[in-house]
């Protein structure tokens, strides 16, 4: 019978039952579902990533004791820079509002319950081509989207840094790919990132520290394909090890990479920057909302209020760094708006929440004979970078790569619902050929303009914070890359021996809300991330693209995160902090 | 409905769960698992009438005659309505998220009255289908609509939500032959073709 074996797994009825009957009560230690919901970092120590029921000692401080720097969010960009002042000796407290995972009790290989990662308060997503916020494009917890993010970590053409200038069109950044390239190839070595000897795009670069991942079918697939039409192809380098390094063991291609790695294989920002800032003296407070940042009558800020348990708490700064991405950056600075920036703390620009760019994301999918069984292997292994350094022959601005696909069921059933509307028994028979399928999808660059913004909603939080108001549509260079990569997916799709191929639309990334640039009326910070306004306010992630490349941003918000803690600490010893 | 009914399993005698005490299963997924297959939760947010009606339509939604006992979808709604937790966003044409379950459950079923003059749960399943359809389609005419988009109700709450339920269960992971959990062993085989003894085999 059927029923029998759904509801009776194949183990010894004993052990279940005592594990069930009496389920964790919510907020304890090591409990799964529940990890989300007491703060696990205090009393002088944090959680041990690398260890069940471990623990690390941690430094604390006092909130009216004033630390060198307070930093909003513990992800790429945060914990990367929380880890660069602390190792510089600065004091640090990082605020974050999620939890401090423990990977290894708290990943379970299973998409359902690994929705805690994401961002999910509300948010409001509107516009004429409104984005799909959540799993996406956010991360909940120390580590942040580095804790489900699929582990692409390649540079940005050099172009790219200059794009008006050289390439006519976006804006250019107030940095050069060569002031860059040292801090790329700092992230790249503590990412131990693994990948290919050769990789066929961009300047001459050092070997990658770890050798490429084995490829999967998934992959072949694109290689296949690419070697068909004569374009290059590469494996993607990825932050995940292909060799035993320090505690982490070499990933074993369980797949389940986009729900939280449960082997520690993949290097987040959750086990390689925060023990290490951890070890450097820094402290980082889990569940911790920051709601207001608090400007002083000098023009500085303060500090900045947060609520932590039920109890709203002030801490005191020196310098305060805002790390929440290109959502919750904008929305804090304009939710801590007073007196001298009635529109938004550090907007004199009026450029707080504007110029949102975001990666296109069109897929291209298809049947094949043999069998892909794209759930194993890390979800993209193979990259094809052409029309990224390709500038003759395209009808647009901008770039896109693609890569291979891995979505594990319940996404590829919410694929087939929203994008082919299958429902019944339709949906049904289409998902008994999940092992069948093979899928490129791309990370397509999309024009920064005004119009696409981040505002604050009538709506409140459960902290009483107003929400975002995501606003978003596409221009028509945006429009026509993604019918030009739909176009050569699907060629190469079919050049590798694909049936029916259909598409899909998405997007991912979220970048560009808060720019940086040479020219305080047009962006919000400097190319060090220092704002404008507030000398003593800083900003570090993904709001600081002005364009968005196309690739995918952690390594080089990781980069950017280098170079900021080594600027200020260049800045301190001049006494210019 | 004749139409419902599967093709032939294409992974005959597959069972995910047989892997429950291989190093494919750690403990915290064997826990989530467990929870999932035994601790299926009892109604709390939806109204006896919400729920009976919302059962109609998942059974519409996802088929499936061949189980004598069908993988609960009904019951993860309403927990998911009871812990108000939602995906993350919302567009700003739509309430939030329980108003919008609320008013469309309530819509679907005025949908129902309007064209066959019934309750959608009594309606046999093709007519179920054809209201169905229309919302799908965009022809939705109830003005308990108002202020809710048919559609997306539809396609992005009904449809996405089962969906959702319905693939992450075991069952359903038999019968598209996923590998499933896979910690702390993983795979070792991963080119065209190729399967790890401990994968599904396919009927060719």
């Amino acid at each position: 019978m059927e029923r029998d074996r759904l509801r009776r797994p194949r183990e010894p009825a004993r052990l279940r039952p005592a594990r069930l009957r009496q389920p964790r009560p919510v907020g304890s230690e090591g409990g799964a579902v529940s990890a989300g919901h007491s703060p696990r970092t205090g009393a002088g120590r944090a959680p041990d990533v690398f260890e069940r029921g471990g623990w690390v000692t941690m430094r604390e401080y006092g909130d009216d004791e004033p630390v060198d720097f307070a930093i909003v969010g513990a992800g790429a960009g945060g914990a990367t820079l929380a880890c660069k002042l602390a190792e510089a000796g600065f004091s640090v407290v990082v605020l974050e509002a999620g939890p401090f995972w423990r990977p290894l009790e708290d990943f379970a290989s299973d998409e359902e319950a690994q929705q805690q990662l994401y961002w999910l308060d509300e948010r409001l997503s509107g516009g004429a081509d409104a984005l799909a916020l959540g799993g996406n494009n956010s991360g909940w917890g120390v580590g942040g989207s580095t804790v489900h993010f699929s582990m692409i970590s390649l540079r940005f053409r050099p172009d790219w840094f200059q794009s008006r200038s050289r390439l006519g069109y976006g804006v250019d950044w107030p940095i050069t790919y060569e002031e860059l390239a040292p801090y790329y190839d700092e992230a790249e070595r503590a990412l131990a990132v693994s990948g290919p000897v050769r990789y066929p795009w961009g300047p001459p670069r050092r070997r990658y520290p770890y050798r490429e991942h084995e490829m999967n079918a998934a992959g072949l697939v694109l290689a296949r394909g690419a070697e068909n039409m004569g374009i290059p192809w590469a494996s993607v380098p990825l932050a995940t090890v292909s060799a035993p390094r320090g505690k982490s063991p070499p990933c074993v291609y369980r797949g389940f990479c986009n729900f939280g790695c449960a082997t520690n294989a993949k290097q987040s920002a959750l086990i390689v920057w925060i023990p290490r800032a951890l070890a450097a003296g820094a402290e980082v407070r889990d569940l911790a909302m920051a709601g207001r940042i608090e400007l002083g009558q000098d023009g500085r800020a303060q500090g900045i209020h947060y609520r932590r348990g039920d109890q709203w708490r002030f801490q005191r700064a020196r310098n305060v760094v805002v790390s929440g991405y290109a959502i919750e950056t904008p929305r804090l600075l304009l939710n801590s708006a007073c007196n001298r920036f009635p529109h938004g703390l550090a907007n004199g620009s009026g450029l707080v929440g504007t110029h949102l760019t975001t990666h296109a994301g069109p897929g291209m999918w298809a049947r094949f004979d043999e069998e892909i069984r794209w759930y194993k292997g890390p979800p993209n292994m193979a990259v094809c970078e052409h029309w990224n350094y390709t500038d003759t022959g395209k009808d647009f601005h901008g770039g896109y790569a693609f890569m291979s696909q891995g979505p594990l069921p319940r996404a590829w059933a919410q694929l087939l619902v929203t994008e082919k509307n299958l429902w019944g028994a339709a949906l049904r028979r289409e998902m008994r050929d999940y092992n069948h399928m093979a899928g490129l999808v791309a990370v397509a660059e999309t024009e920064p303009r005004a119009c696409n913004r981040v505002e604050l909603a009538d709506v409140r939080d459960r902290h009483g914070l107003p929400v975002a108001h995501v606003t978003f549509a596409y221009s028509d260079n945006d429009r026509r890359m993604q019918d030009h990569a739909r176009r050569f997916m699907g060629a190469m799709l079919e050049a590798a021996g694909g049936h029916d191929v259909w598409t899909s639309d998405d997007t991912s990334h979220i970048l560009g809300t808060c720019r940086m640039g040479s020219d305080r009326a047009t962006s919000v910070v400097n190319a060090d991330g220092r704002s404008w306004d507030v000398p003593n306010l800083w900003i570090c992630d993904g709001s600081l693209f002005p364009t968005a490349g196309g690739v995918n941003p952690s390594l080089t918000i990781q980069a950017l995160a280098c170079r900021m803690g080594a600027r200020i600490r260049t800045l301190a010893a001049r006494g210019e902090l | 409905m004749n139409e419902d009914h599967p093709t032939p399993p294409r992974f005959p005698g597959y069972d995910v769960l047989a892997k429950w005490d291989s190093p494919s299963f750690d403990d915290v997924t064997r826990d989530v698992l467990a929870h999932r297959l035994d601790v299926v939760p009892p109604r709390r947010w939806l109204t006896a009438d919400e729920w009976e009606l919302l059962d109609a339509i998942n059974a519409r939604l996802l088929p499936q005659p061949e189980r004598a006992n069908p993988i609960p979808i009904t019951p993860w709604i309403d927990a998911m309505l009871f812990d108000d937790r939602g995906e993350g966003y919302r567009h700003p044409d739509m309430p939030p998220l329980r108003d919008a379950w609320r008013q469309g459950l309530a819509a679907v079923d005025d949908e129902a009255r309007r064209v066959h003059d019934l309750p959608f749960a009594r309606l046999d399943t093709a007519a179920q289908d054809a209201v169905l359809q229309l919302l799908a389609d965009g022809r939705a005419a109830s003005p308990r609509w108002q202020g809710l988009d048919a559609r997306r109700f539809f396609i992005h709450h009904l449809l996405k939500t089962a969906a959702g339920f319905y693939y992450a269960h075991p069952a359903a992971w038999n019968e598209i032959g996923f590998g499933g959990p896979a910690s702390p062993r993983g795979y070792v085989r991963l080119g065209f073709d190729s399967r790890d003894p401990w994968e599904a085999k396919e009927a060719r």
